[in-house]
């Protein structure tokens, strides 16, 4: 869902960086006081394996791929805040580094795929978290669950970014855009469970911390 | 290998994942997707610069080596950033305790 350069116009875009630097701004306030050490490598290992596994187009229906943003993965695992940090620099570096993603369109991918996949995923996974009893299978389902709002709510916004830019009308965009997210969605949930489960079956300290970190 | 040092595993299992890269799909992503079939795709702007386009180092005769070494200097890059955004953000612990 990377928005190249010409999709937004100048307005959209702009309005976009704004957004997504006052979050960040503090985004970087609250990781300054809630990141632990052991977390450091853990933020570097999640950009790491995150801007691999985005390489890796699946295909969906139609002659159309998607592939995992990972915002709801590494939210859930260093909280929001720290976490939208670590997209905030593999979505930079794809753009800066692999021109994937345009530099004025940079602003509107950072608040997309960094910020409001990253609020979704950790938001829908901790509201299921109070609902549902706790457990291992209640918890990979919550991620599931919060993965796929992550993939479709961001485009959703992508959708109204593009509407409201005029490349193409709202009644249009919105229709298209949900709906092949919702079965990439569907890719999005199950490489989260996985990597959660691999994670939490490897290094459960690593699951664990997080919930005394936020 | 001990605790302490978990994150060199995660680090090469990144690093291994991209070599599945050149089995990626290249079919256009939703995105595209949707720009091609409503007739917006060619509102897309070329890139002010070209340092590694489209995932592939230039300069390396064979695509699926290119891809997959693109791709690990994207791993490297992002690690890096984000192991130092980290470092300067991370909550001090009491002095002489720091590691």
């Amino acid at each position: 869902m990377h928005i190249p350069d010409g999709f937004l116009s100048l307005g959209t875009a702009v309005a976009a960086w704004v957004l997504a630097i006052a979050v960040l701004a503090y985004a970087v306030a609250r990781t300054n006081r809630q990141l632990g050490e052991k977390q450091v490598p853990l933020m570097g290992v999640m950009a790491a394996f995150i801007f691999a596994a985005q390489m890796l187009n699946f295909p969906v229906a139609g002659g159309t791929s998607g592939h995992l943003i990972g915002g709801a993965l590494v939210a859930i695992l260093l909280g929001p805040w720290a976490g939208m940090l670590v997209m905030t620099a593999v979505v930079a570096v794809q753009a800066l580094l692999f021109q994937d993603g345009g530099l004025l369109a940079l602003g509107a991918n950072v608040l997309n795929m960094g910020v409001i996949a990253c609020l979704v995923g950790y938001y829908v996974y901790a509201a299921l978290q109070r609902v549902l009893s706790d457990g291992h299978w209640a918890n990979l389902g919550s991620a599931f669950v919060a993965a796929w709002c992550s993939v479709f709510v961001t485009s959703v916004v992508c959708a109204l970014q593009l509407g409201i830019s005029g490349s193409s009308p709202i009644q249009v965009a919105l229709p298209a855009m949900a709906g092949v997210h919702a079965l990439i969605g569907v890719g999005e949930g199950l490489i989260t469970v996985a990597a959660l489960a691999f994670i939490t079956a490897t290094r459960r300290d690593l699951v664990e911390f997080r919930k005394a970190a936020n | 290998m001990g605790k302490k040092n978990w994150w060199i595993i995660g680090l090469i299992i990144a690093l291994a994942v991209t070599l599945l890269s050149p089995l990626a799909s290249s079919w256009p992503d939703g995105l595209e997707r949707v720009a091609e079939d409503h007739g917006f795709i060619d509102l897309a702007a070329g890139p002010f610069y070209e340092l590694i386009p489209d995932y592939v180092l230039p300069g390396i005769p064979n695509e699926a080596l290119a891809t997959i070494l693109a791709g690990m200097i994207g791993v490297l890059v992002v690690f890096g950033l984000s192991v130092a955004a980290g470092y300067v953000l991370r909550r001090r612990e009491a002095k002489g305790k720091a590691s």
